[in-house]
């Protein structure tokens, strides 16, 4: 059988066995102990031509649910957002996306250009001095702010506001096992997090305090207050998760004192992808600087003056420090950060306020149009494009209803949270239309009516 | 001569007025923000990103497209990161609808088609390495690596081994290795390597004890050699109490020839964006897949894929995982391009991926031999590691060796690395090579080294031809720009 990646042909594996000097290519493999061989073939399956495979794998993808066959009302941290045609257009160019990490800058100057205007980019929009040239994703870039925050001050304790995605939670918690962190969490209350209960869990041990802004339920935590808490202990450093898109219209964490900024960029130009890639980002006061974990792109100078750019301060790097490097990551998502780049320089200073803005409208409509039709909004603070609603019936059995009137329905947050049984955040992206959004709270009004 | 206006920033081409975006009309009524947000959490000075139109935008990212090199490009014999072709159905089949664009939280019934492909990928992928379950959650192989050593430490724990703290790797190990030991709570011991460059197993002998949690190996090792008393190496670990943690790295040289799991490892970490073609994207993303042995299964990260009855589940009632290493399921779209890759080749395709490359590795290694030192003369698997000390004494570095390349139109081979030998070139030419393209690339090093002997300075002073030169990377670090500031 032929392979069309597989150039080999007879006549240069016999030119080459005979350059090498042995007769076969097994005599290549002689230095593995017949115990350890694998007798037969890999029990795997077999091979499908291209167009065979391109049509099965068509029809598994035909199964799924999509946010292009239903319109979606699901958010919880990842969103259907307008992605701009350039963006896919121009992360397929191969010069990007078949290239490695940058490590040869005289042949790498587009690559690492377009990170250096994305940490442009994510330091603006977040407030911030300076930013990474991207994290796997928002939920590990903020186990990384923990972790940084920890070496930093020299200090155990951080503090985690429940109120922050219930996933990035779990994952400080893991990473928070391995670096032997002692990790308390505030509970919310009314929606945000509870300020008294986060006076009370701060202290000297205190490393961090980690909020997120707009939090999970889409309320705007007031960090202003939450900063002066904090400042009671000298050393503790604020953390905040943000989703960049609201930044269009918030004021930016950096304004508050935020010491670190993470998040991801997933709503600019980065499809859903049931979960993943997206693209995690990670900005910091200047002081930080030399101890931000992953790639950092620099400008400086070839020999002739020519300004270029290079990745730099590796030496807080794995391949230099080794087991005494700011963290273990070696990779970044540089396509998705292309991708978010590209988005954010199509929106540009206008369209990222004005989409931002959208998103706002729609779901302030939609909390009013809830509200008129006798459905409960429980928390009553500022939001961006998330709301709670409480349903009397099976928010699960909703959800399954909902998707066969087209819809997909919100994020039931009693999966994690036991006190929010049969509560559902909705999100109300600028691509939901007001006929989609009126429909919708007809037939969960109706299903709610119905029942009782 | 070109200066900077040549190649502007993006901020640098902005002007006020110029947009790139079309987004609808506002088509509810408006609230009057100001009653609902209190005006200090109002945004009062806009972000300063770009200003330019669509046509603007493109032929930045054209022009700076233009300045980067891809596999597309031409060669790229980066050692250990195996640079082989990105094939395009692979991104064909992600960019379809019902993969590109399913939420993470939609009810598993309605997103069979993705869960179903992705058990099939861990069942293909446990088949490959002979390992007893997988889990696609980690997102790349630094992260594979912390999840896998997370789970040894959570064996140790849960058997009351709590002293078990040291994690033993190779002096020839990645540096995600010695990393992910430190983050993920260990503390890390180097074995030495021998004269063979394989790992000394005296002095395994003497490092392993009471307190050894696991030894990190990749095999073939970082310098392209079968380290090939694996078994005796299994044994004194495991009979010292630790577990063997293999590193996927280099995987590309041993498919369907033999598998970690019958090696004796009981955990594996794949970079499936190196042997499974999942595009490096220019650093990523990538995708980190673990698999583990019977006794390890129970500690894998949630949720685990598996199959109840006629329906795939995300199995979150696992008492003893480890917990969540990332949100939702891993790199989904990375694992897509995978699962495509390994159901265009199959067993027999796989198999001879991993003949060739090691054919291909071995041919040029014989070859450049004529010319550059070879620290370890037995036959490599996917890659070997040349020496430039003969050039050095000379006056001409690996570096210079390095940028010489760029001259011809080849993105240059690992430099520096493995630290185990002075002034090393790793090369890795992977099986989607023609031997037209081997040979070109030998010549050119030959002819390299010559001019090291004749005519060093076009060597040392190299690269030539590039659109840069050699850059000021000590100022870079001594006084960081990180970030465009408006003049």
């Amino acid at each position: 059988m032929d392979f069309r990646y597989l150039p080999m042909t007879e006549q240069d594996k016999e030119e080459m066995l005979q350059t090498i000097g042995v007769k076969d290519t097994e005599e290549l493999f002689s230095d593995i102990p017949e115990e350890v061989r694998l007798k037969g073939p890999l029990q795997i399956k077999e091979p499908k031509s291209e167009g065979e495979l391109k049509a099965e794998l068509a029809a598994l993808a035909s199964r799924n649910v999509t946010m292009k066959t239903h319109a979606s009302f699901l958010g919880a941290g990842v969103y259907d957002h307008y992605i701009p045609s350039i963006v896919d257009h121009v992360i397929s160019r191969s010069e990007f996306y078949t290239a490695y990490t940058p490590y040869q800058p005289e042949i790498s100057q587009g690559e690492l250009q377009a990170i250096f205007e994305f940490q442009s980019m994510i330091a603006e929009l977040t407030g911030m001095d300076v930013a990474n040239s991207s994290m796997y994703d928002g939920g590990t870039a903020l186990a990384e702010a923990a972790t940084l925050s920890a070496g930093h001050t020299r200090k155990k304790k951080i503090v985690v506001s429940e109120a922050v995605h219930p996933e990035s939670r779990q994952v400080i918690d893991s990473y928070g096992r391995g670096q032997h962190l002692e990790i308390v969490t505030v509970p919310h209350k009314d929606g945000l997090t509870d300020l008294q209960a986060l006076e009370e869990a701060i202290d000297a041990d205190t490393a961090s305090v980690i909020v997120q802004y707009p939090n999970f339920f889409g309320q705007v935590e007031p960090l202003a207050d939450i900063r002066k808490i904090i400042d009671t202990q000298p050393k503790a450093m604020m953390v905040v998760s943000s989703n960049p898109l609201a930044l269009g219209f918030l004021t930016p964490p950096g304004s508050f004192g935020a010491d670190i900024v993470v998040g991801d960029t997933q709503v600019f130009g980065i499809p859903a992808q049931f979960g993943g890639p997206h693209c995690g980002y990670f900005a910091s006061s200047a002081k930080l600087m030399r101890k931000l974990p992953g790639r950092l792109v620099g400008q400086t100078k070839d020999e002739e003056g020519r300004r270029g750019f290079v990745l730099t301060l590796q030496a807080r790097e794995q391949h230099i420090r080794r087991d005494k490097a700011t963290s273990n990551i070696c990779s970044n998502q540089a396509l998705n950060a292309l991708a978010s780049s590209v988005a954010m320089s199509a929106l540009g200073k206008k369209g990222v306020a004005e989409m931002a803005h959208l998103n706002i409208q729609k779901a302030h409509y939609m909390k009013k149009q809830l509200e008129a039709h006798g459905l409960q909004v429980i928390f009553q603070g500022a939001f961006f494009n998330e709301l709670v609603i409480k349903v009397d019936d099976d928010a699960d059995a909703l959800n399954d209803y909902l998707v066969t009137q087209g819809f997909i329905g919100g994020y039931h947050l009693g999966r994690t949270d036991d006190r929010l049984k049969n509560h559902i955040l909705v999100a109300v992206t600028e691509q939901r239309t007001k006929e989609q959004i009126d429909t919708f709270v007809r037939e969960v009004a109706a299903v709610h009516a119905k029942q009782y | 001569m070109q200066n900077n206006t040549d190649f502007p920033l993006l901020f640098e081409q902005t002007k006020p007025g110029r947009t790139g975006y079309s987004l609808p009309p506002l088509d509810v009524p408006e609230t009057d923000l100001s009653e609902v947000f209190e005006s200090s959490y109002i945004r009062s000075e806009p972000a300063e990103l770009p200003e330019l139109s669509e046509l603007q935008i493109i032929r930045h990212y054209t022009a700076l497209s233009r300045r980067n090199y891809g596999v597309d490009s031409g060669f790229y014999p980066l050692g250990s990161c195996t640079m082989k072709y990105n094939p395009k159905i692979n991104e064909d089949v992600i960019r379809m609808d019902g993969f590109s664009h399913v939420h993470p939280y939609q009810d598993t019934k309605t997103a069979q088609g993705a869960l179903e492909l992705m058990f099939d990928l861990q069942e293909q992928l446990k088949e490959i390495t002979g390992m007893h379950e997988v889990s696609l959650q980690p997102a790349a192989g630094a992260h594979g690596e912390w999840t896998g050593l997370m789970m040894i430490r959570a064996l140790h724990e849960k058997n009351g081994e709590t002293q078990r703290t040291k994690v033993i790797v190779p002096d020839s190990a990645h540096g995600t290795n010695p990393a992910s030991a430190t983050v993920a709570g260990f503390e890390s011991v180097t074995v030495k390597s021998n004269e063979e460059g394989l790992v000394d197993l005296e002095d395994l002998r003497r490092v392993v004890g009471e307190d050894t949690a696991a030894l990190m190996l990749t095999n073939p090792n970082t310098l392209g050699l079968f380290e090939k008393d694996i078994l005796e190496m299994a044994k004194i670990v495991h009979e010292a109490g630790g577990k063997l943690y293999y590193d996927g790295a280099n995987l590309n040289a041993i498919m369907g020839y033999t598998r970690p799991g019958d090696m004796g490892f009981d955990v594996v970490h794949l970079n499936l964006h190196k042997t499974f073609t999942g595009p490096h994207g220019g650093g990523g993303p990538g995708s980190g897949p673990v698999g583990v042995s019977e006794e390890l299964a129970a500690f894998l990260p949630k949720p685990v894929v598996r199959r109840q009855g006629e329906e795939i589940i995300l199995d979150e009632d696992r008492p003893d995982s480890i917990g969540r290493v990332k949100p939702y399921y891993g790199n989904f779209g990375i694992n897509v391009r995978a699962y495509t890759y390994i159901r265009t080749m199959g067993p027999e395709g796989l198999k001879r991926v991993s003949e060739y490359a090691v054919l291909n590795a071995n041919y040029m290694m014989r070859r450049l031999s004529e010319a550059f030192d070879l620290p370890y003369t037995q036959h490599c698997k996917h890659e070997f590691v040349l020496s430039g000390r003969r050039q050095k004494k000379l006056g001409v570095r690996t570096l210079d060796i390095a940028k010489r390349l760029l001259d011809f139109g080849y993105h240059p081979p690992t430099i520096y690395f493995p630290l185990n030998v002075e002034e090393a070139l790793m090369i890795e030419p992977t099986e989607t090579e023609a031997k037209e393209t081997l040979d070109s690339f030998i010549d050119t090093m030959l002819e390299i080294a010559a001019d090291a002997e004749s005519n060093p300075e076009i060597v040392q002073e190299a690269p030539h031809t590039t659109v840069v030169s050699r850059m000021d990377e000590t100022t870079a670090a001594r006084k960081p720009i990180l970030r465009y500031i408006p003049e």
